[in-house]
């Protein structure tokens, strides 16, 4: 099976460069059968791919320990479930995952995009087989999948056991895809310059997989939030690692180029702008790959130090050079159709939201490399770590949160003084009105009570708008109010999506700042012996221990503590961190022993509980206990964030617009 | 192992789909588990550890070790990591240091000094105001602010250009009642404004 997998990315990689030959050849001389060439090696290449996935997926679950891959990510006795997750749990697995998921959407690209569009498919077949083909080369000749080795073990390493939890079987994929798709919007803003054709055409096809791009990064930075929070045991989410920073930043990209599109869209304006966003965000795309696979910046998160790394920047430096002399050359065919007539416009306030978002990005992106940056400049290594970056980001996600609720509020081309009043005067209330109930409530954090106030004008926004269009179409149509809401929604997908979305960012920054009121302490408990925890509500939490168990389970063996809580006197439930010792088939500890946290969660605060160990091997416990405010939140927030992306991604919504057309037809007619 | 493929396709469906439908048996537990205060395995526990003591949750040692980093490659501070990776022998050591050190009489701000002294600043959780970390703290706010005021004459200035080329256009007479060519273009607009 290694040599089928083998032969597959052999015929892969010349598959490839051969699609993006008579791609980019037949794109340019209007050979069509160059150009249909090209588009079937973009299915062999899909084909040929996910022959040598299933290869992998073959040798993996036939634990064939002769290949290397398999032998350093399972054991015979890892879970089923796990066994399928091993092909991207290490790094030429997901390599190839990387290139085969690459390829299924360059196929469904060619596939589903509308006539209209298909102009820019040769080029765009060409870019996902350049990219594909990069991919390939780097497991060729760096990190083969298929690899053997000289002897076969009798059992696998076995998989890392913060590794083995439901999160990181569906965290890494949703990124990768997150992360993959963006190559699509990327080929055919290539494809768009290098056709000349830069109208709003490309934009209107590249809308879907751009929307699915960042639907599928903001699900696997949830999802990478919750795999830390439930498995790493230190109690956050969030902690400005290289790796996550990595995701994040092409989502911040990402997120302002769904912004200025509308733009462009509209007024014919920013087009320089966003070519340049979406070729950012890509670059940012592959440059996460980079920081995760190069060891250049301690992670971690980071796979062992390869030589992939500098195939990364080899592939980043052409890459950027080529895609800035094509940019520049294509300058005088982007021209804007129309001018800013007002600084007080919902497109300057795009404007600055975007600002905010790319200026955000560059920071986190400065921050993160600052060790590089310090050392090439001063000779020393500066590490920024979570105090600086929350020192730096904190002020200006506030401000981000600010303009969301209120670039709504401002209307297109220009707003009148009385407008604004109109527009700003119940959300302001509403801010206000929150921020001085949490002051009155006895909270003095700056931060809390700004981000609450904040909060509440955001929403504020959101409820007036979504107020008024129900209002409008119960008057107009006689809709009741429910009806009148979905309408409302179905009608206007992406407006009203998007308010979803800022909901779910709003209830994400308030969640954030209930991390300013986390309380720990840790304690060793006798059987029968308790400890008390004031919660930052005002309630007392009790934790008795009742006493040790062991036992074997599945791939490892368990000690666990069990743990009665009480809040104010009363039994609420019984909670039982661990600590695993994960074994192979052989019963040999493999990897040091880790802790399985025990959290009790309700809307208002999470009960976080850690089994540090035992002293002196006796049932005397030492645990570290935490309350994490609100924690929940972020969980819905998140939630709410991706229903959003789902509601704009929704097709349909021609048969509302036309009944409107029709009606504002007829109404303007019956004027004359 | 030989694997056939119906074998194979059977165990990637399970894989996928029975693992979260399957009840997992009850664990059996080891002997001599039960309140007997000894565990039948406490090596299986990992590194024993000492008990705990109020000195080791005095706030003010926490906060003194959540502004130093532990230098076994987490990233973490201290306090967090010593009560999170409980493998790691640098934390746990540290706070032995520190403990000490307070006892000794050193203030919080000391106790810090000192280990920088010792490890450099890159103990530090986050790096002093000063030097080239100025530009990693305070260099994002002044570019903002920079770009925004840059954006704000920009758009200022092509603002006021816009609307002089429309007043040099001259007025368009208001037409009483909307043409056929009209209503078309209210319609595409609506459609654009729709989607």
């Amino acid at each position: 099976m290694s040599v089928l997998g083998s032969l597959a990315l052999w015929i892969a990689f010349f598959t490839g460069i051969w699609g993006a030959v008579t791609g980019f050849a037949g794109g340019a001389n209007g050979r069509t059968d160059l150009q249909q060439s090209s588009r079937r090696a973009v299915f062999a290449l899909c084909l040929t791919l996910l022959v040598a996935v299933f290869s992998l997926e073959w040798l993996l679950f036939a634990h064939d320990f002769n290949v290397e891959y398999v032998a350093s990510h399972i054991s015979s006795n890892l879970p089923i479930f796990y066994t399928w997750s091993a092909l991207y749990s290490g790094q030429e697995g997901s390599l190839l995952f990387w290139a085969t998921v690459l390829s299924i959407f360059g196929s469904l690209a060619l596939v589903l995009t509308a006539p209209r569009h298909r102009v820019y498919l040769p080029y765009v077949s060409a870019v996902v087989c350049v990219v594909a083909v990069f991919f390939v080369t780097v497991m060729l000749f760096a990190a083969n999948p298929f690899a053997r080795l000289p002897y076969t073990p009798i059992d696998g390493r076995g998989m890392n056991p913060q590794l083995q939890n439901p999160g990181m079987v569906f965290h890494p994929p949703m990124l990768y895809l997150g992360y993959i798709s963006i190559t699509i919007p990327f080929a055919f803003a290539v494809a768009a310059l290098l056709s000349k054709r830069l109208d709003v055409d490309w934009l209107v096809a590249i809308r879907k997989w751009t929307i699915l791009s960042w639907l599928f990064l903001s699900i696997g930075i949830c999802l990478g939030m919750w795999w830390a929070y439930v498995e790493l045991g230190w109690g956050g989410y969030w902690a400005w690692d290289p790796v996550e920073n990595a995701s994040f930043l092409p989502w911040l990209v990402m997120t302002a180029f769904l912004h200025s599109v509308m733009i462009q869209e509209k007024r014919g304006m920013l087009k320089k702008w966003n070519l340049g966003l979406i070729f950012g965000a890509w670059v940012l795309s592959i440059f996460g790959t980079f920081l995760t696979r190069s060891g250049v910046i301690q992670s971690v998160h980071s796979f062992t130090q390869s030589p992939v790394g500098a195939y990364f920047a080899w592939f980043l430096f052409v890459a950027i050079g080529l895609l800035t002399v094509l940019y520049l050359t294509r300058l005088p065919l982007l021209k804007a159709e129309a001018t800013l007539e007002s600084l007080v416009s919902r497109e300057a306030s795009f404007l600055f939201n975007n600002l905010m978002l790319v200026g955000i990005a560059c920071t986190v992106l400065v921050l993160t490399v600052y060790p590089l940056l310090s050392e090439w400049i001063t000779g020393q290594k500066i590490v920024m770590k979570p105090p600086a970056f929350d020192f730096v980001n904190v002020p200006l996600g506030l401000a981000l949160l600010a303009l969301t609720g209120i670039g709504p509020l401002i209307a297109w081309r220009r707003a009148s003084i009385p407008n604004l009043k109109r527009q700003f005067a119940a959300p302001v209330t509403a801010g206000v009105a929150l921020g001085l109930i949490v002051l009155l409530l006895g909270m003095r954090q700056v931060w809390p009570v700004i981000t609450i106030t904040l909060a509440g004008f955001v929403l504020g926004t959101v409820v007036q708008e979504f107020a008024r269009g129900v209002r409008a179409r119960h008057r107009q149509y006689g809709e009741m109010y429910p009806l009148a809401f979905f309408h409302l929604m179905a009608r206007n997908r992406r407006r009203y999506g998007g308010y979803v979305v800022h909901t779910g960012i709003v209830l994400l920054f308030v969640a954030f700042s209930g991390m300013a009121f986390k309380v720990e302490t840790e304690a060793s408990l006798k059987p029968g012996q308790s400890v008390t925890l004031a919660s930052p509500y005002g309630w007392t939490y009790t934790f008795k221990h009742l006493g040790i168990s062991q036992y074997d389970a599945l791939n490892r063996q368990v000690t666990a503590g069990t743990v009665v809580v009480s809040r104010n006197g009363k039994t609420i439930g019984t909670m039982v961190p661990e600590k695993r010792q994960h074994v192979d088939s052989f019963g040999r500890p493999t990897f040091e022993p880790s802790t399985a946290v025990a959290i009790r969660s309700d809307l208002r605060e999470d009960l976080y509980v850690v089994l540090g160990g035992v002293v002196g091997g006796s049932e005397t416990a030492v645990y570290r206990f935490t309350i994490n405010p609100l924690v929940w939140w972020v969980w819905y927030g998140g939630m709410i964030v991706a229903l959003g992306g789902v509601i704009v991604m929704w097709p349909g919504g021609t048969v509302g617009s036309n009944r409107v057309a029709t009606g504002y037809a007829a109404k303007l007619g019956a004027t004359e | 192992m030989n694997v056939s493929r119906r074998q194979f396709w059977g165990m990637l469906a399970v894989g996928l789909v029975g693992q979260g439908t399957r009840q997992q048996p009850a664990p059996a537990p080891l002997p001599g588990a039960g309140p007997t205060g000894t565990l039948a395995d406490p090596d299986r526990v990992g590194r024993p550890l000492e008990p705990i003591t109020a000195r080791d949750n005095d706030s003010g040692i926490q906060a003194i070790e959540k502004r130093l980093q532990c230098t076994c490659g987490c990233g973490l501070d201290i306090y967090t990591c010593r009560t999170t990776d409980f493998s790691c022998s640098f934390s746990p050591q540290y706070h032995k240091q520190i403990l000490s050190l307070a006892a000794s009489g050193m203030t919080g701000d000391e106790i810090i000094a000192e280990f920088v002294k010792e490890h450099g600043e890159s103990i530090l959780m986050a790096p002093p105001k000063r030097g080239f970390a100025l530009f990693g703290y305070f260099g994002p706010w002044v570019a903002f602010a920079l770009a925004a005021t840059g954006m704000v004459l920009l758009l200022r200035r092509r603002s006021r250009r816009g609307g002089a080329s429309l007043a040099a256009a001259g007025e368009r007479p208001v037409r009483p009642a909307p043409t056929a060519e009209e209503l078309a273009l209210v319609e595409r607009e609506l459609s654009r404004f729709e989607s």
